[in-house]
């Protein structure tokens, strides 16, 4: 092993800090907000401060500041994990990212054709942003995407991404491939276009949010059927929830970590066939060798 | 005004119970397209990870349908009952 020099080691320890210390900040946040209750509550995320703006009041609420969180968290992790590299990888840390990387880059190859690699950096990006956002309910925190609004600003994102490869070749074709295959499906069209971001976001968030209430609901359930059970214990033994113990993980293995995946997962590649199957791709090229062809003609002409 | 908030809550909750059977839905279909996945894999052991990938993604958008459903009745459970509540309240008065 190298020896290293102790200002890598102290950039290095800076890097961690970055990555662990917005999660510490957010549970900072949480528990100087949260009312106390007996822990089973199912509602929506908390209002931390509310902003005075001129049109109306904008809250700051908890979902705001955890996906704020996760972003800074996660860009902690990228400078962390690409902090030294080698033209030969010889750490952990460096053949973890390469592997990142080339999966991404696999994954829009695939999926998208090699003609949209510049894609890579945004599909990999949101699905880091959804996979983490999803994952910070193991810490115990609000899950950003559980929260319709964070969900439905990533939607509108991609639907601008949509509409923009939509249009590269002219507004006018964009507008001409409402009214196909016969102009009667204006209407149905326009109404199919507009499905995409609502369908994108509520998928994401359902799928969330209902795994979030129903670990809520049987861990409720679970904590009255063991007072109902073992209520006769005596002393503190009585009030402490047996049942709860266990049962409750074995559900978030499901819908924290494998349904958090898979929406992540799920959500670039619906990012990806959209925006891949939105280009007018014969059009484009049509129109290039068209362009190549005029150009090569008045080089001709010019000699 | 007990009995109207009664039938309130009471109708928001019987509508979140009605909303839910769309979730018949896309468990047929999805019981449809994973039974399809299993015969295509059987026959083509060496497409497994094409078909797997494919058959998550079609799942997925047989999904939404039941969560538009999950998404009504979570509303109708969690936020119609104070919203009905409060223009009951401004009608009385």
């Amino acid at each position: 092993m190298n020896a290293r020099s102790l200002r890598f080691r102290a950039v290095d320890f800076l890097y961690l800090c970055m990555m662990i210390l917005p999660l510490v900040a957010a549970m900072a946040l949480k528990v100087c907000f949260s009312v106390s209750g007996d822990g089973v509550q199912i509602a929506g995320a908390q209002i931390y401060f509310t902003v005075p703006m001129p049109l109306m009041d904008m809250p700051l609420t908890e979902a705001q500041t955890n996906s704020w969180m996760v972003i800074l968290s996660v860009w902690g992790l990228c400078l962390y994990m690409t902090h030294g590299l080698k033209v030969r990888a010889d750490t952990k840390r460096q053949h973890l990212a390469e592997w990142c990387v080339t999966m991404c880059k696999k994954l829009v190859n695939e999926n998208m054709g090699g003609f949209f690699a510049g894609y890579t950096p945004f599909i990999g990006a949101i699905m880091a942003i959804s996979l983490f956002s999803s994952l910070l309910s193991l810490l115990g925190l609000f899950a950003p995407t559980s929260d319709l609004n964070v969900v439905a600003g990533w939607a509108i994102l991609v639907f601008a991404l949509i509409t923009a490869a939509k249009c590269r070749c002219g507004p006018l074709l964009y507008m001409k491939s409402f009214c196909e295959p016969i102009p009667v499906m204006l209407p149905m069209n326009i109404i199919s276009e507009l499905a995409t971001p609502i369908s994108m976001a509520f998928r994401h968030y359902g799928n969330v949010m209902s795994g979030a209430v129903i670990s809520v609901l049987v861990s409720s359930a679970l904590t009255s059927l063991s007072r109902m059970l073992l209520g006769w214990l005596p002393g503190v033994l009585g009030d402490i929830p047996f049942l709860r113990v266990g049962i409750p993980a074995v559900l978030s293995i499901y819908f924290d970590v494998f349904s958090g995946c898979l929406q992540a997962f799920i959500f670039a590649m619906l990012t990806m066939l959209y925006v891949s199957g939105g280009f007018p791709m014969e059009e484009y090229q049509r129109r290039k060798a068209d362009g190549k062809h005029s150009a090569k003609k008045a080089v001709r002409e010019t000699v | 005004m007990e009995l109207a908030l009664g039938i309130i809550l009471g109708c928001c909750a019987l509508g979140a119970g009605i909303a839910m059977i769309a979730g018949i839905g896309p468990g047929i279909g999805e019981g449809n397209a994973v039974a399809k996945a299993c015969e295509a894999i059987g026959r083509q052991p060496e497409a497994k990870g094409q078909v797997t990938s494919t058959m998550i993604m079609g799942c997925a958008i047989a999904e939404t349908t039941g969560l538009y459903a999950l998404v009504i009745a979570i509303l109708l459970i969690f936020v119609a009952p104070s919203s009905f509540a409060g223009v009951l309240r401004d009608a009385i008065k």
